[in-house]
């Protein structure tokens, strides 16, 4: 391993050890946290038990959809709003206020407008997750090389597939961006919101062993949390850097 | 030209809004004229003012605690870069875990109150203060720094010269966008573990159903922070036009 790396795991390591040592030598009370070593082991039994695997499958399918549904919307709103700049200079200050308002704001609301199961937390993880779509893929779009676009109406291509063989492509890597930025977004807010009220997921069931002081079960829930979303992201980050060595070359 | 475009697209959200509200009825939302109404109603309660303020100081001090944190991880990771080699993937992994998940352990740690609401807010905030101002101190141009130590600036020259000048407009983007980060956590903290503020009543609205309250408190929260980020936006502006 690099240097880099080693500083790396130490800066990790060292912390979540004199955490364990705390914890174990009772200067930490269990009330408060239990130590990680328990933690890991109690998750290893949860997920070998399997009582939680319906709540695990449905935030991660809530995130898949979430994701899915704001991939799409976000390059199909992004592509239109590129070519009718008239209309995009009006929405331009929303983009930039979008994120500074509180989306959780609206949960009470989307609980009113789509009911009690599902729907409310995808809809909160597609919001949060749409506009970082957009404003990258309009952040690529703007940056396609003028040349390209010329070229592609010289051979007389339709405004369609102009946009999905130049203007798209061209602008992947921003979308990548975007598409990263959206699943971070969507786990956020799909957590989030099942953390607010909802009646299961895992944020749900982080917040019920919350609420009955069971730490045995709340810490191992938020340690599977916290893997989960950090292993994805970090795959996404290893993919992106694959993908633009690729683009380089 | 822009004072319009601005007008135009509060316009277009505002006719969105009613035309929603027509679609949907009374159940589920409240015309854009009512909420502005029940508002202004709601700011004239004696009873409501205490929350307002409640909320207002607990983001001011997570704020200040967001700012105070993030600047300095941000400098010192920015100076070095060998720090900065070492800690960047760590901020960006920390800057996207829901951070909800993380508070009961504050909740745990500094009991429900006053402080809760006050961490849970920092420590929105500190990240991207932290990643925006780390990136706009490591990406000085070099040739500032060398034209300092061919003048022979002193330390506190060169610092108050050139890298606070050439890192600010990077910097001040970090602040408006850990203003609103603050801002989401405060309120979240509040709807999950406080007994007063503006997330607590928003809460309360929402299981006791009570429309009214949950538009107006919604538009409130809005109006702040759209406002606060368009204020925020103008400096940002400004320091980018000055350099």
């Amino acid at each position: 391993m690099s240097k880099i790396g080693l500083v790396r795991t130490a800066a990790i390591v060292l912390p979540v050890g004199a955490l364990e040592l705390l914890c174990r030598f009772g200067t930490i009370s269990p009330i408060t946290i239990i130590p990680p070593s328990e933690m890991v082991r109690s998750l290893y039994f949860i997920l070998l038990a399997g009582q939680y695997q319906a709540d695990i499958t449905a935030t991660l399918s809530n995130v898949l959809v979430s994701i899915v549904a704001a991939m799409l919307a976000g390059l199909i709103v992004a592509t239109l709003l590129e070519s009718l700049p008239a209309i995009r200079r009006i929405f331009d200050p929303l983009f930039a206020t979008y994120y500074s308002v509180p989306i959780y704001a609206f949960y009470p609301l989307m609980i009113v407008l789509f009911g009690l199961g599902d729907l409310p937390q995808i809809a909160i993880g597609f919001l949060l997750a749409v506009m970082a779509v957009i404003i990258n893929t309009l952040n690529g779009l703007d940056r396609v090389p003028q040349v390209l676009i010329k070229v592609s109406r010289v051979h007389r291509l339709s405004y369609l597939k102009i946009a999905l063989q130049v203007r798209l492509p061209s602008a992947a890597p921003y979308i990548f961006t975007g598409f990263k930025l959206a699943v971070a977004y969507s786990f956020v807010g799909i957590i989030g919101a099942e953390f607010i009220t909802s009646s299961r997921g895992i944020g749900y069931q982080i917040s019920y062993a919350y609420n009955n002081f069971d730490n045995r079960l709340m810490y191992p829930l938020i340690l599977l949390v916290l893997v989960v979303v950090t292993t994805v992201n970090m795959s996404l980050y290893v993919w992106e850097q694959h993908l633009l060595a690729r683009r380089r070359t | 030209m822009k004072g319009r475009d601005t007008l135009l697209l509060v316009i277009i959200l505002v006719t969105g809004w009613q035309l929603l509200y027509w679609a949907v009825g009374e159940v589920a939302l409240r015309s854009p004229f009512d909420t502005a109404r029940l508002l202004v109603e709601m700011l004239k309660t004696p009873r409501f003012l205490p929350h307002v303020s409640e909320s207002l100081m607990a983001f001011a001090e997570a704020y200040a605690i967001a700012v105070a944190i993030g600047l300095a991880i941000g400098v010192s990771l920015g100076a070095s870069r060998f720090a900065r080699e070492v800690f960047e993937p760590v901020l960006v992994a920390l800057y996207s875990i829901p951070k909800v998940t993380l508070y009961p352990i504050i909740l745990l740690l500094f009991g429900i109150g006053f402080p809760a609401k006050v961490a849970f807010g920092a420590v929105h905030g500190i990240v991207p203060i932290a990643l925006f101002a780390m990136n706009a101190i490591s990406n000085i141009r070099p040739i500032y720094l060398k034209t300092s130590r061919v003048m022979k600036l002193s330390h506190a020259a060169t610092f108050r010269s050139i890298l606070i000048r050439a890192a600010l407009p990077e910097v001040v983007t970090g602040l408006r966008v850990g203003f609103s980060l603050t801002l989401i956590g405060t309120l979240l903290g509040e709807m999950f573990g406080a007994q007063r503020g503006i997330g607590y009543l928003l809460m309360q609205a929402m299981s006791l159903h009570n429309m009214n309250n949950m538009m107006a408190l919604t538009l409130l929260v809005i109006l702040f922070a759209a406002s606060a980020n368009a204020g925020l936006l103008f400096v940002e502006r400004k320091t980018n036009k000055h350099l």
